[in-house]
């Protein structure tokens, strides 16, 4: 009966869990927590983008009073010092080499903050500096200086065991797929376009610094608790590093202070389990915003894309050339570069395609995992190359990508989960939105751009429910709530199936020793894979609900349903409690449940088949002073194609952030380097968007056709309204005034300089 | 530690406590509140008066803790996110950051209620303008802004509101 009936808490506003203790300065994060006897730890950094570090004297530094341990690479003897989820490239303080400006060399632990960071200035390094490189051009030059010499251990990930460095290169992996004939394509197509674009490294700049704090107990226990979007990523790399055993490490993940790709995978806490192991003491790390800028940036691209078409505006060929420059350590770029450029033919039907990508190490900072994932650097080709196919066919380009968008349940790739949406409705409802067949003002330009993205495949979420003998209920689920919102969606899914307010639910902070496994919280994939494995835990409780029930009530379990706390029946009804007092013969007892979402390895070409697709569609108008090149976005509208939005104000609150980041480095940002040097490593030099940057209207709607693999028809988001930001801006720019940009961002030096060249119209 | 020699005594009112306390002359307003007073709620982010992580009000001015010291605060009252409740029941600008979905990872949220409540003391019926205006110095990396102006504004009209039929009185 009620198992059809309509959704009570899904899909309804629900105010965040969290937040009245985030409104009242109660919410903790990892830099809230003390502990007895904590030491504090500094990180001394290279000042060179390559240099051989021939020797690191932390003995007067050591000697310092209220200093407890001061450590370089060459001290860790005692563990494994390296670490990497693609490749253990990484040593937690530099070994023999320092590879990027702001590489760790050594590190101090001291009584507090300011005795370890005066204590820094008396260590000595006999640095020998190397040749660097630090742009793609120098990194792929014939006899360039090498970043990497030996070859690297490999990472803990099974789907990267076909990482392939090329010994004596920069290249730390390339990525290669195919299907059709492409070259045979674009030889026979009536229009064929290449052109070359460039997306620049940016920063995450997560208001949260990086932090960490690390305590070994009496038994030779580690507990960390980690600014982290992946505890579990952390647990394996600290065992491997100091060989103990995964149960004996517990990563216990406070609130996040943004996450945004920046904080997945090890980053401090290996360093930081070091210290503490070091001087026997807690040790907390707490990195400053700048240091950020040292620690992890997306991955810059350098993208070249030739697209063919029929006269009649059919995509028959694509091939994609693209370079991703991941700096100095591999961290997860290897993996950003071949899902980025997995989908570089974006949501369109394209028979024949050939690409070919390159992870390249540079001495910059490491680049990882932001938000889209290496999607953007290709959308912002593709996307791009498409409005001039548009402008040559005489084509419409709403008319021209809807021509070739593919349809529901079509195949994306052999083996692939084909088309789980209609991306053809959110591009419809952006372009009614931002009044595309309606004259505009003659001011005013209008673009449009469209995103396919696949989540990580295969991966794992496990959950656990547990119906305590007062009806209440817990979460125990590893997805971590770094502003997304998750605990409020993982408590509203329990609710739902439970029948009980969220109020009712409490969703337990991820805690490797408490809440069972999850694989990432990246990609998108928390609400559809961890939200699932909940859902199954919670039907779980379900029917051991309706067994005591039904044996108790004498009716079939099919005749019973949950409503408001209650199993019930046509019999009469039983509050939870009576249930849990019937099952146990006592006022105790829980019921629990399990759930788990393991969908394995598939044929598909990344080893696992996505378990949605993300897509989404945006429109931008957009003003520019032509006197000084400035360019406004005035209106934006994001449509994504969610499933269900389980929580429409968390999702568009998602997705309206998603916007403005995507705003960020498609006018503002860029980490500029000057021979290995960064310029603008800070926030007063490194400008991110501010509440005057965003644009007057903004609307960021879904498309709901419950079509999605996660709970109730839901599928992954968040990621989808960033991507297309950049195209539609610089389209939008494009049919405004002529000039079509290739590099990001869209300064106004560079705006007006392409304005000059154009001439006066 | 020998600094400890040099500490000079200050005098602060917080969250309307009286509080003596003892600070190094270099100590930061950040450090005292959060270290010494254990009053967590506000951040550290970008040390250097872009970010209003820090925010809290130095009578009724809002400052960046992150780049104040301790000692210019002698004698001053300090309002920080924890005392703009009054109990459990929240402040109206609190009440409408929760509202207005206005709140995501939470880490920039007490700096921007700190800053909305000396808006609103300053200005209680403050445009969309003069609100973005005001957050120039407020950034927030999850929310895209959008519901922090939304919720601004409906902090100021419900505070107009409430005012509204005290003025009749």
């Amino acid at each position: 009966m009620s198992r059809r009936a309509p959704l009570r808490v899904v899909g309804q506003p629900v105010p965040r869990v969290d937040a009245v203790e985030k409104v009242t300065g109660r919410a903790r994060y990892v830099t809230d927590l003390v502990l007895p006897g904590m030491a504090h730890a500094k990180i001394l950094r290279s000042p060179y983008a390559h240099a051989r570090v021939r020797r690191v004297d932390t003995a007067r530094a050591g000697a310092r009073p209220g200093v407890i341990a001061a450590l370089s690479g060459a001290d860790l003897t005692w563990c494994d010092p390296y670490f990497g989820p693609a490749f253990r490239d990484r040593p937690v303080l530099a070994i023999d080499v320092a590879r990027y400006e702001g590489e760790p060399v050594a590190a101090v632990a001291a009584v507090d903050e300011l005795t370890a960071a005066e204590a820094l200035d008396l260590i000595d390094v006999d640095y020998e500096p190397l040749p660097a490189v630090s742009t793609l051009e120098e990194a792929l030059a014939p006899g360039a200086p090498l970043v990497h010499t030996g070859e690297p251990l490999a990472g803990h990930f099974a789907d990267l065991a076909t990482l392939r460095p090329q010994p004596g290169t920069n290249v730390c992996h390339r990525f290669q797929w195919a299907r059709g004939e492409a070259a045979a394509a674009l030889a026979g197509a009536d229009l064929v376009l290449e052109d070359t674009f460039r997306f620049p490294p940016v920063q995450h700049y997560a208001m949260e610094p990086h932090a960490a704090l690390a305590a070994w107990d009496e038994t030779g226990a580690l507990t960390v608790w980690a600014g982290t979007q992946n505890p579990y990523s952390v647990r394996v790399e600290l065992a491997k590093m100091f060989g103990v055993p995964l149960g004996r490490i517990r990563i216990v993940v406070p609130h996040l202070g943004g996450g945004f790709g920046s904080k997945t995978y090890a980053k401090l806490e290996p360093l930081t389990a070091a210290l503490a192991r070091a001087t026997g003491r807690p040790v907390r790390l707490a990195a400053s915003a700048a240091e950020a800028f040292q620690t992890v940036r997306r991955c810059s691209a350098r993208v070249s894309v030739r697209v063919g078409l029929r006269r009649d505006g059919t995509l028959v060929g694509v091939t994609c050339d693209a370079d991703y420059d991941v700096g100095a350590y591999a961290d997860i770029g290897p993996r950003v570069v071949q899902k980025g450029t997995y989908t570089a033919t974006g949501p369109y039907r394209v028979p024949h395609v050939a690409l070919d990508a390159r992870a390249v190490y540079t001495n910059t900072t490491p680049g990882g995992a932001f938000r889209g994932f290496g999607v953007p650097q290709l959308a912002w080709a593709l996307e791009s190359l498409l409005d001039v196919a548009a402008d040559r066919l005489g084509r419409d380009p709403v008319d021209l990508r809807r021509q070739n968008l593919l349809a529901h349940g079509e195949e994306f790739a052999p083996g692939d989960t084909p088309i789980d949406g209609k991306l053809e409705e959110s591009l419809g409802h952006a372009a009614q939105a931002i009044g595309w067949t309606q004259t505009g003002a003659a001011d005013r330009g209008r673009g449009v751009a469209a995103m396919l993205k696949a989540s990580v495949a295969p991966s794992v979420s496990e959950a656990i429910v547990r119906l305590h003998a007062d009806g209440s209920v817990a979460v125990l689920a590893s997805a971590v709530e770094m502003g997304q919102g998750t605990r409020t969606v993982l408590a509203q899914i329990a609710a739902e199936v439970l029948a009980v307010p969220v109020a009712r639910v409490t969703a337990v902070p991820p805690d490797t020793a408490i809440t069972p496994y999850d694989q990432t919280t990246s990609s998108s994939r928390s609400t559809t894979m961890t939200g699932r494995a909940v859902q199954m835990a919670a039907e779980d409780v379900r029917e051991q609900l309706f067994r005591v029930a039904a044996e108790h009530l004498g009716v079939p379990a099919r005749e019973l349903a949950l409503a408001d706390g209650a199993v019930v029946a046509a019999a009469g009804r039983l509050a939870y409690p009576e249930v849990l007092a019937i099952r146990f013969g006592m006022s105790g007892g829980e019921l629990i449940g399990r759930g788990v979402v393991a969908p394995g390895r598939t044929a598909a070409p990344l080893g696992g088949s996505t378990p949605f697709w993300e897509m989404a569609a945006g429109a931008a108008e957009v003003s520019v002073d032509e006197e000084t090149g400035a360019v406004r976005v005035e209106r934006y509208v994001s449509v994504a194609d969610v499933g269900r939005a389980v929580n429409p104000l968390l999702l568009e609150g998602q997705d309206e952030g998603g916007v403005v980041q995507g705003l960020g480095h498609t006018l503002l940002e860029e980490m500029v380097y000057e021979e290995g040097h960064l310029l603008n490593g800070t926030l007063l030099a490194y400008r991110v968007p501010r509440a005057d940057d965003v644009p007057r209207a903004l609307e960021c709607r879904f498309v709901e056709n419950a079509d999605g693999s996660g709970p109730f028809g839901a599928k992954g988001a968040g990621e989808g309204s960033l991507i297309p930001v950049s195209p539609a801006v610089a389209n939008a720019l494009a049919r405004l005034t002529g000039v079509r940009l290739r590099d990001l961002p869209l300064t106004p030096e560079r705006v007006w300089r392409a304005l000059r060249a154009r001439g006066s119209r | 530690m020998d600094a400890s020699a040099a500490r000079e005594p200050i005098h602060l009112v917080v969250n309307g406590r009286a509080r003596d306390l003892a600070v190094e002359p270099y100590a930061l307003l950040l450090d005292v509140l959060r270290d010494d007073l254990d009053l967590k709620g506000a951040k550290r982010s970008c040390d250097s008066q872009v970010c209003g992580a820090c925010t809290v009000l130095v009578d009724g001015l809002a400052v960046s803790a992150c780049t104040y010291l301790a000692v210019e605060a002698d004698g001053r009252s300090i309002l920080t996110v924890e005392g703009l409740a009054e109990g459990e029941s929240l402040h109206p600008v609190q009440r409408a950051f929760v509202d207005a979905g206005a709140v995501q990872c939470g880490f920039c949220t007490p700096g921007m209620l700190l800053t909305t409540r000396a808006l609103l003391d300053e200005n209680p019926a403050p445009t969309r303008e003069d609100v973005l205006h005001y957050l120039r110095g407020s950034l927030c990396r999850c929310t895209g802004y959008r519901k922090i102006v939304e919720a601004i504004l409906a902090a100021a009209r419900a505070r107009g509101q409430a005012s509204a039929p005290a003025r009749v009185e």
